[in-house]
């Protein structure tokens, strides 16, 4: 049962092969067994879980089910979810209870899903290692002294150990497709816009999207059905029609254009896992693809620019935690000032405040053209970049990163280093496609993600081409040692 | 671009950050590593390029000026720290 996909699972909750809550049931005690190996869950909500499977056993014996209703999911710890503690794994949200939904978590609450759980991740969302959650590391399954990657990482490292179907998570930097690719699953980051954050905890605002994680292009398309969609209470959604992403994966790929970046296959790539990404595109070409090389020459210039766009606009978002409203306050603040300042040193981690440091350096009067303005420049070239590129070819395709999972500990006390593992994914949450990370190969037994980008709001394309590797291939349906 | 000391204090100070004297040493190193990478970016010529501050070139959306929310006070105030009669409690500021 716990290798099923999302699909299977609604399939067999039709044909009446088992119940929600035999499902949920099943599920909730392989993670009270399983989960201190992994660290993937910061909360499991087992009462409402089984609260959610009984409504959603009744609605399918009433025949009002829809395709989602049933299913258990896991959310990351950074949507809000009213009644439940939303942490963004941070001390400073350790004590806080939302007191509303977020549109996502509401749309898959309408839907029928059931929530096992939050999962662990990077405070704040900031991290692709996992490493900076306030309740210690999430592991990665295929090698628990490994990291699983972020900051997505619980989400991750859930679904990889079959401790949950799939996961929602977010993506700033990288944050769906990095853990996906180092644990071995498929992840999504959809077009700037698609989906809804209302009710998700905001990091860099001109770069969050939220998207599925799962284990196929199936799955993601399942959940992107639910996710998607216009939401007035998010200033950025944008308003445009939502299609069946489940109709077109099965479309032929005879003809489909493939461009691959020179500049993504430099030295900075480990030889072994261009060798498996090289791999999965020659799997394209049996398919009737065409590929050519294709430069995105502004590609390292990706991260500076990142690295002053979202710290800059951290700083900005992050100035609401100030022990007033919610969130931690320090004890006996002895004035208003340090009643901010402690609350704040206290209750943020070491990596977070690094960020929100930068970026209020870069938004100092005086540094604004030198620094943020100049980032967002040069964030249009790279945008313009990827126009160019896509005009001729129709997705690009190319490593997630450029190694496999790292080891926890091997990168902590050095962020420049941590920053560069990010590579191939920023340019991306900059330019505001869509990209998936889809399981390719291995490297040493440990997995490795071959990166699909395409145009805006081109997902069921991405969906469509992921979809026919995964019926081609099966390196999605691995999984590690022991599981 | 290297920091001292002091541009570490008086940022964490803007930034309302409350560092430990034991761990500025490191703030300092890290932060200067950082904004070594970030300065990469000057070498590019970006003379005449509009700034992109949304990808998708979108501009904020307005909306009617209607009251859409309904009073939740008692709700969200079960988040906050320090309550009294409706009200958040902060550190004295006026004496």
């Amino acid at each position: 049962m716990f290798d099923k996909t999302l699909a299977e699972l609604a399939a067999g909750l039709r044909n009446g092969d088992f119940t929600s809550t035999e499902l949920t049931t099943a599920w909730l005690e392989r993670i009270k067994a399983e989960d201190s190996k992994y660290n993937s869950y910061i909360t499991v909500t087992e009462e409402e879980a089984l609260a959610q499977a009984k409504a959603a056993d009744e609605a399918i014996a009433a025949g009002t089910a829809g395709p989602f209703t049933g299913l258990p999911i896991a959310h990351k710890d950074l949507f809000c979810t009213q009644g439940v503690r939303t942490s963004c794994a941070s001390k400073m949200l350790d004590n806080f209870i939302s007191p509303y939904d977020g549109t996502m978590v509401a749309k898959f609450k309408q839907a029928g899903a059931v929530m096992l759980g939050k999962t662990n991740m990077d405070e704040f969302a900031m991290g692709g290692s996992n490493e900076s959650s306030y309740y210690g590391p999430a592991r990665n399954p295929w090698d628990t002294d490994r990291v699983p990657g972020g900051s997505s990482g619980g989400s991750g490292a859930a679904v990889a150990a079959r401790l949950a179907p799939a996961a929602t998570g977010s993506d700033t930097g990288g944050s769906i497709r990095q853990p996906a690719a180092l644990c071995g699953i498929t992840g999504l980051k959809p077009t700037y816009g698609r989906v809804s954050r209302y009710g998700m905890v905001a990091f860099a605002s001109s770069l969050d999207q939220i998207g599925p994680m799962a284990h196929t292009a199936e799955d993601c398309a399942m959940m992107l059905n639910v996710m998607a969609g216009f939401d007035p209470m998010d200033s950025t959604s944008v308003d445009r029609e939502v299609p069946d992403y489940t109709a077109t994966l099965n479309e032929p790929l005879a003809g489909l254009k493939i461009g691959l970046p020179a500049e993504y296959f430099t030295d900075t790539l480990d030889a072994k896992v261009a060798e498996q990404v090289r791999n999965a595109v020659a799997e394209f070409e049996k398919m009737g693809a065409t590929v050519k090389e294709v430069s995105l020459p502004r590609t390292e210039l990706s991260i500076p620019a990142y690295y002053i766009i979202a710290p800059a606009e951290a700083s900005s978002n992050l100035s609401r935690f100030d022990g007033v409203r919610y969130g931690y306050r320090c004890e006996d603040p002895k004035d208003l000032e340090d009643m901010y300042k402690r609350s704040r040193g206290e209750g943020f981690g070491e990596e977070v405040k690094r960020r929100i440091m930068v970026g209020t350096y870069a938004l100092c009067a005086g540094y604004y053209d030198a620094y943020y303005n100049k980032a967002q420049q040069i964030r249009r070239l790279i945008q313009q970049d990827f126009a160019k590129v896509l005009e001729e070819v129709d997705v690009i395709m190319a490593p997630t990163t450029p190694h496999p999972a790292f080891k926890i500990g091997e990168k902590s006390n050095d962020p420049v280093s941590m920053y560069m593992e990010d590579i191939y994914t920023l340019s991306l949450n900059l330019a505001g496609l869509p990209g998936m990370s889809v399981p390719c190969g291995q490297v040493d037994g440990l997995p490795v993600g071959l990166q699909i980008i395409g145009n805006h709001f081109a997902e069921a394309k991405l969906l469509n081409v992921a979809h026919q590797y995964q019926q081609a291939t099966d390196w999605h349906k691995q999984a590690p040692a022991g599981i | 671009m290297s920091l001292d000391r002091s541009d570490v204090e008086r940022i964490a100070h803007l930034a309302r950050l409350q560092i430990d004297e034991s761990d500025i040493p490191a703030y300092t190193e890290n932060l200067s590593n950082i904004l070594n990478l970030i300065d990469q970016m000057q070498q590019t010529d970006t003379s005449g390029v509009a700034p992109l501050a949304n990808p998708l070139d979108a501009v904020q959306r307005l909306r009617a000026d209607e009251v859409t929310e309904g009073n939740q006070r008692e709700a969200l105030q079960k988040a906050a720290p320090a309550v009294e009669d409706g009200l958040f409690l902060v550190p004295r500021v006026i004496e």
